[in-house]
């Protein structure tokens, strides 16, 4: 299954992004075969507005079935769910450990968003 | 002549100036209060009779019957106001429409139309030798420019006219202030005053309208806005003293030229060295 990440670095021993919309990049990471590819969001880390409604439809279109934040607006939320993209909230850390426990089970699944749009 | 009372920083006497300036001027004036996310100039009319209009903005609409997810309307907006994903979901953000209508346009399944939305009111009424029109965005709604315009587009052309300009530098204050003759920004002499002056101060240069500046409560603060005037030369048209009795009136509701209605002079000097400074059209 693809899970999807906002990051900053293709490391997955660095920290997860704190923001989704604004990430500069998504990590799409496939649990079968412990691979990953990158997608870039630079377009919208600086777009006047919508970045969470862009974002979700990047991620979206990865075909990742997860994804994996720390902080999820209305929008973005609405975006991914329509997509059938599950949203897991989930306090930030490395990404290989997010990963970890994801496949472990000991992430859930978020019936809502988590914040409101703008909140940084 | 329209004067756009306009300043970077908010909280600086924008409305207290704007009311003081319509409230002294002589004959027949228009009031703008086009501060549309907190409109306050009314507070210190006495309103009687007003009349209250819808404000409306077109957002699209999309006929799923018809939509053949092609993403060619999100692929338009340059709002992100439409996304469009995997052949089989298109999705419409009316909070984030500029009401282009490139979606519309672009479709080439015919399936978008546009509906009014509601974004705001507006409200007109006399108060004395005062034509006032508010402008009021509905709590909730992000975009402040569509009521700006309504405000300006039912105003008279011909009469003297001052409009309460929205706080900042950016798109709201830029409606307000664009097609203005003459801009007064006001400001307060600190350093978080000045800063913001100097962004209003470029912004106006930028769209090349003649502007002076007025000091509220000169007396207090330091120097520092005064010495930047005079190292740009700008022309300071008004100051205004630091007064508890202004304060006192201004949470009562009572306007400063009534206050203190020495300023009125003043008011009237400025407005009319003006007449003739404004912007040429």
């Amino acid at each position: 299954m693809k899970i999807a990440l906002p990051v900053t670095s293709d490391k997955i021993e660095d920290q997860m992004n704190r923001t989704f919309g604004r990430a500069p990049k998504f990590m799409i990471y496939e649990t079968e075969t412990d691979t990953f590819e990158m997608v870039d969001n630079i377009q919208n880390l600086n777009a006047a507005q919508g970045a969470g409604i862009q974002s979700a439809q990047n991620v979206a279109s990865s075909g990742a079935k997860a994804i994996i934040c720390e902080n999820c607006g209305p929008k973005a939320y609405q975006v991914l769910t329509t997509a059938g993209v599950e949203v897991y909230i989930s306090e930030s850390g490395k990404v290989a450990e997010l990963v970890e426990k994801f496949k472990k089970g000991e992430l859930k699944s978020s019936s809502s968003a988590n914040v409101e749009g703008h909140w940084l | 002549m329209k004067l756009a009372v306009a300043s970077g920083k908010g909280g600086t006497g924008k409305t207290t100036l704007s009311v003081a300036i319509a409230k002294s001027a002589k004959g027949k004036v228009q009031l703008l209060d086009c501060d549309v996310e907190e409109p306050n100039s009314h507070i210190f009319l006495e309103i009687k009779d007003k009349e209250t209009k819808t404000v409306t903005v077109p957002v699209p609409v999309i006929d799923m019957e018809k939509c053949t997810h092609c993403g060619k309307c999100a692929e338009i907006c340059e709002f992100n106001a439409i996304i469009s994903f995997g052949g089989t979901t298109t999705m419409v953000f009316p909070d984030l429409c500029h009401s282009c209508g490139g979606c519309e346009l672009i479709c080439p399944e015919k399936a978008i139309t546009e509906k009014p939305e509601e974004i705001g009111e507006l409200t007109k009424c006399s108060v004395g030798n005062i034509k006032f029109l508010e402008g009021k965005l509905k709590i909730g709604k992000a975009m402040s420019p569509p009521i700006i315009r309504a405000v300006k587009n039912a105003a008279e052309n011909d009469l003297l006219t001052v409009i309460d300009s929205p706080p900042g530098t950016s798109c709201p204050m830029i409606a307000a202030v664009h097609d203005a003759d003459y801009v007064l920004l006001v400001t307060e002499p600190t350093p978080f005053g000045l800063n913001d002056l100097i962004l209003a101060v470029d912004t106006v240069k930028d769209m090349k309208i003649p502007f002076s500046v007025a000091i509220n409560r000169f007396d207090v603060g330091d120097d520092r806005v005064e010495k930047y005037c005079e190292a740009q030369g700008i022309e300071i048209s008004l100051k205004i003293p630091d007064s508890r009795k202004v304060a006192v009136a201004y949470s009562k509701g009572i306007s400063l030229d009534e206050a203190m209605p020495e300023v009125k002079a003043d008011i009237r000097r400025f407005l009319k060295s003006i007449e003739s400074a404004g912007r040429q059209n």
